[in-house]
C-alpha cells in the first residue's frame, strides 16, 4: 500500500509574527521555518505503517516555492521513500488551489491513503485533506488519534468535542492527523545524509493542469486589539477580593 | 439569496454555537434557514424554529443522518445550495469536518474561523495563532464561511419559524460509525462555559491536574481546560485543550493554573474577559496578558483558593 503525505513549510511555531506597517501582510523575512507540527505527525504515521509492513512506499509532497524541497528533505531523513516538490513559484497558494494540485498528485500516484496533518499553523485554515478528499471522492478521517488498517478499510479514532469516535473508512481515504495520534520522531544525522540521496522530483501546477489563482483577496492584514494586562495580586485572599468586588465574575 | 446555516447537535437538542452562527448570518443580513441533518430529530428542529431570526428550519431526517458523517452532510448541503449566497456553519469539530467537503464540491474557498462580518463578501478571520487579523473578500459565487462561536453574541429565542421536510442525498458509504466514547461531565461546556479552570504543564501529573482542578471547577461551576503541554503530557483529554489547536473560548473568567503562556495558548484563551494566572514563575507570558496574577506555589495557592471560595 502506497501512503501520500502532504506537507507544508511554516513559520517555527514559537515565532511570535510581526504584522507589516502597511497592513500587506506579515514580516517573514529571515523568521525560522520548518515543517508544520501536524505534518510531522503524519509523516511519523506514515512511517510506521511502512516499519509495521502495512505501507510499502511512503511518498510525500509540498506545494509552494523551491526552498520546500528542506522540509521534503527533512521527511526524507525520517523515512520517506521519496519526495515530489509542487514548485509553485512566489504564487500565494490557497487551501483549495493546494487540494488540487494534490488531487492531481493522487491521480499520478494513486495511493491508497492520503495523511496529512489537521491544520497548518500558519493561515490556520484547517481544510486541505477534508477538501482533498472530497475532490477525489474519497472518504475521510479528520483529526485522527489512532489509525489501523485492515481489510481494505482504514479504522480511526477522531477526536470531536466531548471524547471520541471510532470511524471505519473505505480505502483509499485521507486521514488528517491530530495531536495525539503519535510522537514524531527527531531525524538523526546519517539518515539527513542519506536522505540527499533520495529521490525529489519536481514538476509544477502547469504540468499538473492546475489554475492556482487565488480566490480571496486579502484586503489587509492587522494587529489584533492589544490586551492590558500585567496586574498582580498579593495572595489569594486578595485575588478572591478583586474577583468578587472588582472584576465581579464570581 | 438566502443565508444557510448548519446547525450543531445531537438530533435532540441544538447545540450552542448554532446560535452564534446564526447571529453572524443575521450580520450578513437576509432570510436565513437552519438545516438539521440527523435522524429522529423533532426536538432539535423545534428549538430551531424557536430561535431569533430563523426564517424557515430544513429537516434532513433519515437514517444516514444518525452519525452526521462528513461525507453526507457534505453531500445534503450541496444538493441544497444552489438556492444560498452563503453557507455558514460552526467552526468547531462538526462545522471543521464537513464544510471543507461543501466547500471542494461547489468549487469555492472557505473562509475559515470567522470572527466578524464586515460585508456580504468581506470577513475577518485570525490567522498565525491569532497574533494577525486579515481581512480577506471573497469573488465566488457562493460564501462558505465557518464561523467562531467567539466573535458572535449568540441569538436568544423569539422565533417560530416553519420547519420543511428536506429529501436526503443518496447515501455515500464511505464511511461507518463504530461508535463514540463521551466523558460524561456534569460540567459546562467548554466551549460555552462562563468560567473555565484550566491548567498547563506546572501541575506536574494527571493525579494534580485532577486533585487541584477539579474541586475548584466544581465549585465555580466552571468547565475544565487545558494547555497543549498537559494535554501532551496526558493530564487531560484532548477535547479539553484550549489554544490554537484545540478550543477557542472567551468566558466571563478564565483562570490558567501552572500554564507559561505559549503562543499556541494564548490564541485560544485571551479574549476572555478576566484572566487570572497562578503560576509560581513570575516571569511566564501568562503574566504579561492576566488581569489579576498571583505568583505563587499552585500547590498552596489552588487548595487555599477552593477554601477561600
Amino acid at each position: 500500500m502506497k501512503v501520500l503525505v502532504p506537507v507544508k513549510r511554516v513559520i517555527d511555531k514559537d515565532v511570535r509574527v510581526r504584522v507589516k506597517a502597511d497592513e500587506t501582510g506579515v514580516d517573514l523575512a529571515n523568521v525560522k521555518t520548518g515543517l508544520n507540527p501536524f505534518d510531522e505527525i503524519a509523516i511519523e504515521e506514515a512511517v510506521r505503517l511502512k516499519e509495521k509492513g502495512v505501507a510499502t512506499e511512503v511518498v510525500v509532497v509540498s506545494a509552494g516555492a523551491a526552498v520546500n524541497q528542506d522540509v521534503l528533505r527533512t521527511a526524507l531523513a525520517v523515512g520517506a521513500d521519496r519526495a515530489i516538490l509542487v514548485d509553485a513559484g512566489d504564487v500565494e497558494l490557497q487551501p483549495l488551489a493546494v487540494a488540487k494540485l494534490l488531487k492531481a498528485v493522487a491521480d499520478k500516484e494513486a495511493p491508497q491513503l492520503i495523511i496529512t496533518g489537521k491544520q497548518a499553523i500558519d493561515d490556520d485554515a484547517g481544510q486541505v485533506g477534508q477538501t482533498l478528499a472530497a475532490l477525489l471522492g474519497w472518504g475521510q478521517a479528520a483529526f485522527a488519534s489512532k489509525v489501523e488498517i485492515a481489510g481494505g478499510a482504514a479504522k480511526v479514532t477522531r477526536e470531536i468535542d466531548g471524547g471520541l469516535e471510532i470511524l471505519e473508512v473505505k480505502l483509499p481515504a485521507v486521514v488528517t492527523a491530530d495531536l495525539r495520534l503519535n510522537e514524531p520522531r527527531y531525524p538523526k544525522l546519517p539518515d539527513v545524509m542519506k536522505a540527499k540521496k533520495k529521490p525529489l522530483d519536481t514538476t509544477t501546477p502547469a504540468e499538473l493542469g492546475v489554475d492556482v489563482t487565488p480566490r480571496l483577496k486579502t484586503l489587509k492584514v492587522s494587529e489584533p486589539p492589544k490586551r492590558q494586562g500585567g496586574g498582580k495580586v498579593a495572595d489569594v485572599a486578595d485575588l478572591v477580593n478583586k474577583l468578587k468586588n472588582e472584576a465581579k465574575v464570581i | 439569496m438566502a443565508i444557510l446555516v448548519i446547525a450543531e447537535h445531537d438530533h435532540a437538542s441544538l447545540k450552542a454555537a448554532t446560535r452564534n452562527t446564526l447571529a453572524a448570518a443575521a450580520k450578513i443580513g437576509g432570510d436565513v434557514h437552519l438545516l438539521v441533518a440527523g435522524s429522529n430529530i423533532s426536538g432539535a428542529t423545534a428549538q430551531g424554529a424557536a430561535l431569533a431570526g430563523v426564517t424557515k428550519v430544513l429537516a434532513a431526517d433519515a437514517p444516514q443522518y444518525a452519525d452526521q458523517s462528513a461525507e453526507n452532510v457534505a453531500a445534503l448541503v450541496v444538493s441544497l445550495a444552489g438556492a444560498y449566497s452563503h453557507i455558514l456553519a460552526p467552526a468547531s469539530p462538526f462545522g471543521k469536518n464537513f464544510l471543507p467537503r461543501v466547500a471542494a464540491l461547489l468549487d469555492v474557498s472557505q473562509i475559515s474561523d470567522v470572527i466578524s462580518v464586515q460585508s456580504a463578501d468581506t470577513f475577518v478571520r485570525p490567522i498565525y495563532a491569532g497574533n494577525a487579523l486579515a481581512t480577506v473578500q471573497s469573488g465566488d459565487k457562493v460564501k462558505v464561511l465557518t464561523v467562531r462561536a467567539t466573535g458572535f453574541e449568540a441569538v436568544g429565542d423569539g422565533g417560530s419559524a416553519p420547519v420543511e421536510a428536506v429529501a436526503a442525498a443518496a447515501d455515500t458509504a464511505l464511511t461507518k460509525n463504530l461508535g463514540q466514547e463521551i466523558t460524561k461531565s456534569e460540567r459546562p461546556d467548554l466551549g460555552a462555559a462562563k468560567i473555565v479552570v484550566s491548567g498547563g504543564r506546572g501541575l506536574g501529573s494527571k493525579e494534580n491536574y485532577n486533585k487541584l482542578l477539579a474541586p475548584l471547577a466544581d465549585k465555580l461551576g466552571a468547565a475544565l481546560g487545558a494547555s497543549r503541554a498537559a494535554v501532551d503530557a496526558g493530564f487531560a483529554a484532548n477535547d479539553l485543550q484550549v489554544g490554537q489547536t484545540g478550543k477557542i473560548v472567551a468566558p466571563q473568567l478564565y483562570i490558567a493554573i501552572g500554564i507559561s503562556g505559549a503562543i499556541q495558548h494564548l490564541a485560544g484563551m485571551k479574549d476572555s474577559k478576566v484572566i487570572v494566572a497562578i503560576n509560581k514563575n513570575a516571569d511566564e507570558p501568562i503574566f504579561q496578558i492576566a488581569d489579576y496574577g498571583l505568583v505563587a506555589d499552585l500547590n498552596d495557592a489552588v487548595p487555599e483558593l477552593i477554601a477561600a471560595l
